[in-house]
């Protein structure tokens, strides 16, 4: 019964939240400057030309009137035409949000990889010279924006010592075998570790610029949780029990410490999809961030609504994902 | 140092690392010989934990033993590498603790919990270990150890856990057990039980067994001997029956009065009495300027 009302509750909320991204998106672009249909057209066009084009994309109508035209539409997958690119825009969207969610879940790895790992370390060197060092990793890694750390990464390791590719996704001289956009998993499975080599090489800076600065704020909090957690009861059992340091902390804190830390890794994940937005730009990565921003150069309103509903049923899909997690992982949602 | 102690703790000091004049500890002896049921008796803060954390190493880092020694089994301690010392306190003792409910770990399914010093350091295969802690279980009388073992600790009520736990401390079959106040944190109701059970699991394994509490009531029930502890300083060292019949010092028989008498129910219980606490603070001032006296040089250059 309760579980039966936390999902209609969770259902109701849900709804409610993309309704509101919807206006609130529909909105700002109506209201802001700019008229995309003059920038479609070459300088001379004429009055009437500019009419027709405006009553094709049904920019004539009040904005009450479009903005429940294209809900509808939406509602039926429906997402329209792009003004700049001239297709379908759920096809355009969904083309791109692959290579955006493996460039993201890559940096998640590599955050989750330097954050639970500088978090052990500090904990198993708890008030030695590691504990202070962490500390200061934590702090650079936070004050320092992604972006920065995308264009000292392609000073370093673009230009200085040119070891990574600094621009795209894959080498466009390969020959691509695959049927999905989703490169690096279809490179994976079909054996293809060339193909992957090559895509990683692109991808590496791009997802640590994204990760280093969730690395801290998964460091800090793991770090802070793990300190209170290796002062429980059960803990100091363990250790009576004879095993090592490095045990004790992986097998009996570890699992209680990271709960608490995962629900805000899931709020952090969200700020990182938003900066690939950037991200991408600085790496000519044919991502959605890159594509988003496409977007709004050419005032493309399909296009954007399009690319912003997609950002927040992601975000509502991560939050999911982690409430679900947290309940897989603790045992005393999961028997009551 | 006792020839046949098992545990023996002797002249050890512990001091806070802010204040290191400023002793939890003062000059400890300890012993508890194989076999044996020895009570640890104090009010609230009178160190008996602070005992007990220092067998296992597992003091706070607030705090730092300073002097003394502490052998078990014939292996003296605080010669040992850490995580040496972590394998000997092991394989020899074993830990039942005050509160059940904090205890076992919330995310760790039972069986793991009883089980996990017998895989990884005395090498038991799984089935070998799990076939133990069914054994284990039964003779902590839980009636449903399978269920018992596929269990997360929430599912089971405080006296199950505690029994889990003494089934747990029990495993690796330790030659000495440290019952840290084991029923405290329980019902009324599951106290005596539980109080049972531990004797008669030593006396079914002959394990020693290190009994702390602040109930002499407890020690004259189950105890052969008894340290009773004020403010960080043993004050009687005796057995059960001398401890009643004379007390050596004024704190210990002002405690006896102070504690119902199973035996004379209609006795009326004097609380200590305030002159008699004031005296004992004055002997152990006396003890510590001495002690101050002769380390004060030594203890300042250390820190
Ligand atoms: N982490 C710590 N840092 C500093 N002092 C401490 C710490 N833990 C305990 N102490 C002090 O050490 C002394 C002994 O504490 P201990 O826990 O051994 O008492 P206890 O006899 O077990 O009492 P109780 O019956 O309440 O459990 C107390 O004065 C206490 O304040
Ligand atoms: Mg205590």
């Amino acid at each position: 019964m309760d579980a039966l009302r936390g999902i209609l509750t969770r259902i109701v909320t849900t709804a409610i939240t993309l309704f509101g991204v919807a206006v609130i998106v529909f909105a700002v672009i109506r209201i802001a400057p700019g008229d995309p249909i003059a920038m479609m057209l070459p300088p001379g066009a004429s009055d009437e030309d500019i009419a027709r084009l405006r009553a094709l994309y049904g920019l004539d109508k009040s904005i009450v009137e479009q903005f429940f035209i294209w809900l509808g539409n939406v509602l039926h997958g429906d997402f329209g035409t792009s003004i700049s690119i001239r297709q379908n825009v759920l096809g355009i969207v969904l083309g791109r949000l692959p290579a955006t969610l493996e460039l993201s879940f890559l940096a998640l790895i590599i955050a989750s990889t330097i954050g639970v790992g500088l978090a052990y370390l500090a904990t198993r060197y708890r008030e030695t010279a590691a504990e202070g060092t962490v500390d200061v990793i934590n702090g650079i890694a936070l004050s320092v924006p992604d972006f920065l750390w995308g264009l000292a990464l392609i000073l370093t390791f673009g230009v200085a010592w040119p070891i990574f590719e600094i621009s795209g996704r894959v080498s466009p001289t390969l020959d691509l075998p695959f049927t999905s956009n989703f490169y690096l998993l279809e490179s994976l499975v079909r054996f293809r570790f060339d193909i992957t080599l090559n895509l990683l090489s692109h991808m590496i800076m791009p997802a640590i610029a994204l990760a280093l600065p969730l690395a801290a704020v998964i460091s800090q909090l793991l770090k802070s949780s793990l300190k209170e957690t290796m002062n429980q009861d059960y803990v100091m059992l363990a250790r009576t029990k004879g095993f090592p340091e490095s045990r004790v902390i992986a097998r009996d804190a570890m699992r209680n410490a990271i709960l608490p830390t995962m629900t805000l890794t899931g709020v952090q994940l969200t700020f990182l999809i938003g900066g690939t937005v950037i991200i991408e730009r600085l790496f000519s990565y044919e991502g959605l961030g890159n594509l988003a921003i496409d977007a709004v150069i050419n005032r493309d309103l399909p296009l954007i609504q399009g690319i912003v509903l997609l950002f927040a049923v992601l975000f509502v899909a991560i939050n999911l994902i982690v409430d679900l997690l947290y309940t897989l992982l603790n045992p005393r949602l999961r028997h009551g | 140092m006792m020839a046949d102690a098992f545990l023996d703790i002797a002249d050890l000091s512990i001091v806070l690392r802010s204040d290191r004049a400023h002793r939890l500890l003062r000059s400890v002896d300890l012993h508890v010989n194989p076999g044996e049921v020895r009570g640890l008796v104090g009010e609230s803060g009178a160190g008996k934990s602070m005992i007990g954390k220092t067998i296992f190493d597992i003091l706070p880092r607030a705090v730092e033993a300073v002097e003394g020694a502490v052998t078990l089994g014939g292996t003296d301690l605080l010669a040992l590498s850490s995580n040496a010392r972590r394998r000997e306190i092991a394989a020899a003792a074993a830990l039942i603790p005050q509160d059940p409910l904090t205890a076992l770990n919330p995310v760790r399914r039972i069986e793991g919990q009883i089980t996990d010093r017998l895989t990884a350091i005395l090498g038991f295969s799984k089935k070998a270990a799990r076939d133990r802690a069914l054994t284990l279980l039964e003779e902590v009388h839980i009636n449903d150890p399978e269920r018992v073992l596929r269990s997360y600790p929430h599912q089971l009520s405080g006296g199950m856990r505690q029994r889990v736990l003494i089934a747990a401390a029990f495993a690796a079959e330790p030659k000495l057990i440290v019952a840290d106040e084991p029923t405290t944190a329980l019902d009324v109701t599951v106290q005596k039980q539980i109080l049972r059970l531990i004797a008669e699991m030593q006396a079914h394994h002959g394990t020693a067994l290190l009994f702390v509490t602040h109930d002499l009531g407890v020690v004259a029930k189950i105890c052969q001997n008894v340290t009773v502890l004020f403010g960080g300083k043993v004050v009687e060292d005796t057995d059960v029956k001398g401890l009643f019949a004379h007390p050596a010092h004024p704190y210990t028989a002002a405690l006896i009065n102070a504690t119902p008498r199973y035996d004379r129910p209609d006795q009326s219980l004097l609380p200590v009495p305030a002159d008699v606490i004031e005296a004992t603070r004055a002997e152990i001032a006396k003890a510590d300027a001495e002690w101050l006296s002769q380390r004060g040089q030594t203890l300042k250059a250390a820190s």
